[in-house]
């Protein structure tokens, strides 16, 4: 065969290659029962993604403590799974302990593998809290229905980093992937409010989140109270510091029934209920 | 002494005739590279998380070279009789398996040099930090490290038929001892009799490979291990290496080399 005659062959093969994938393109996503949209980490992990997202939101609390954190033949794994520091930032750090979850050293080899790895309980701290956004980054990535990856990187970039947009724009990427998260619009509400210092628009958030939870939860047997709590608290001081006293009792009155501290929410009543009279006139609202 | 150093050299050269390492640190390079070129959240101070893949990958790829070179060594010298010209020499058998080592083990720490010091581009162009005293202590413990698991391949390379089955076997075992080595004692105090004292004293008979995995130390900025506990660590590896290697001789010596 002449050699002009074989890639003119080559030629046709390409052309109708090319034809024919521009043909069937359109037609690929039906039979593989996926969105044209999907990421590449979402082609490439398939439905294990969400154990991947699972995975890369323990490493954010791993790299959190800088590595020190329990294997997953440690008892303590499983609890700090559950409850990380991460997603917790305003709890009190533990008091910086050598061994910790580890425990004594059970023999030699125990106590002489320790110098070789983290043993000292710390939290980032500063700039540095910017390491754990790649982990984050990736859960959502893999997982747009984790709404506490949104969350949590949303809280350190705003609170520690002074990135408001970024954090911003990452609770509207939640947002858009997960439109009924009374999780993400909270937040979304703390950033409109501690960082943009606008109440109007931190108020309207949070009432669109305490309606999406009245919707969602208040039917369960085990409704979210700890949210419940937050956006309602949230409310009331809000309404506080705008001189809406009547409505901050009454968002703090709601609090109270799911709060695990109802007697510091009631004092807290009391106090406003105090400057109700001093204050004159109630709330147009 | 001449002839161990001739034979090691021999191992070098072929290290770097054989396109494995080239592919493996481009690879390593490739995938590094396009990690650091996402952009998460406009922030380019980022750092830990290409630490961690690099080191990563720099882990994987060692272990590969290492395994690898050395499992071929012994039978690609039988099966190309050319053990035979090399005996004749006359070497001893002792000092065929010492060479081999060496050589296996210097190659390895070219190798590893080029990898750390692609690490240290990577990472102090990022941070800004020059922790070269780490570093080195990392790469040290690391080619500690490699010594033991090239012993235990060229055990395993008298031993075994294949160069495939040692490959596969070693992998697994030096995986394992990685991965759950240092933790055989907390799951060994949650079993019955017998179970627990076999696994307690498989606890203590294994290398604990784990112990030169330092990379949480790099990546989370951790201070530098002292030097007496490096050098301890150096030690226990040697006696692992000196254990193997006489394994290795005890069962070379009187092998039959035909095949």
């Amino acid at each position: 065969m002449k050699a002009s005659r074989a890639i003119l062959i080559l030629l046709l093969l390409l052309a109708v290659a090319f034809s024919l994938g521009t043909v069937l393109q359109l037609h690929a996503p039906r039979w593989t029962h996926r969105s044209p949209s999907e990421s590449v980490l979402a082609l490439a992990f398939g439905e294990s993604r969400q154990l991947f997202a699972n995975h890369f939101f323990v490493k954010a609390d791993i790299s959190f403590h800088s590595g020190y954190y329990p294997s997953i033949f440690d008892e303590a794994r499983q609890a700090e799974e559950n409850d990380n520091d991460v997603s917790h930032p305003d709890e009190k750090e533990e008091p910086k302990s050598e061994g910790g979850f580890l425990g004594p050293p059970t023999d030699w080899i125990d106590r002489f593998g320790r110098h070789f790895r983290p043993t000292l309980h710390t939290h980032l701290q500063g700039g540095n809290i910017r390491e754990i956004l790649p982990w984050l980054r990736i859960s959502a990535e893999l997982d747009p229905h984790r709404v506490e990856a949104y969350t949590v990187a949303s809280y350190w970039m705003r609170k520690h980093l002074g990135e408001v947009d970024e954090a911003e724009q990452f609770l509207r990427e939640g947002l858009r992937a997960n439109p009924d998260s009374y999780e993400l619009l909270f937040e979304l509400g703390s950033l409109y409010y501690d960082n943009r210092h606008d109440a109007g628009r931190a108020r309207n958030v949070w009432l669109a989140a305490l309606r999406l939870w009245q919707k969602q939860e208040s039917g369960k047997g085990m409704p979210d109270n700890l949210s419940l709590d937050q956006i309602t608290v949230h409310l009331a001081h809000l309404e506080e510091q705008e001189g809406n006293l009547d409505r901050a009792v009454e968002y703090f009155e709601m609090a109270k029934k799911v709060s695990p501290t109802p007697s510091q929410l009631q004092k807290q009543i009391d106090e406003i209920k105090q400057r109700l009279p001093r204050a004159g006139t109630l709330s147009p609202h | 002494m001449n002839k161990v150093f001739a034979i090691s050299g021999v191992v070098i050269k072929e290290l770097y005739r054989r396109k494995d390492f080239y592919v493996l640190f481009v690879l390593t390079a490739l995938i590094t590279l396009l990690l650091g070129s996402v952009n998460f959240f406009h922030d380019d101070r980022i750092a830990r998380y290409l630490k961690e893949i690099c080191l990563l990958l720099i882990w994987i790829s060692a272990l590969v070279i290492a395994i690898t070179t050395t499992a071929r060594q012994i039978p690609a010298e039988r099966e190309n009789r050319t053990i035979f010209p090399l005996l004749a020499k006359p070497v001893t058998r002792a000092q065929v398996i010492t060479g081999k080592f060496l050589g296996c083990w210097l190659a390895v720490a070219v190798a590893l040099a080029v990898f750390y010091l692609f690490f240290g581009v990577i990472s102090g162009s990022r941070e800004h930090a020059w922790p070269v005293l780490k570093y080195f202590q990392a790469l040290w413990l690391q080619w500690t490290m490699l010594a033991v698991v090239i012993a235990l391949v060229l055990f395993g390379s008298v031993i075994f038929t294949s160069p495939a089955e040692n490959v596969t076997i070693c992998f697994f075992a030096v995986l394992g001892i990685l991965l759950l080595g240092g933790h055989l004692n907390t799951v060994a105090l949650g079993l019955k009799e017998p179970a627990r004292t076999m696994l307690y004293t498989l606890y203590f008979l294994i290398p604990h490979l784990e112990w030169f995995d330092v990379r949480d130390i790099i990546i989370y900025d951790w201070p530098r291990i002292p030097w007496l506990d490096c050098l301890l660590a150096t030690l226990y590896a040697a006696v692992y290496v000196a254990l193997f290697l006489f394994a290795a001789w005890l069962v070379f010596r009187r092998k039959v080399l035909t095949t």
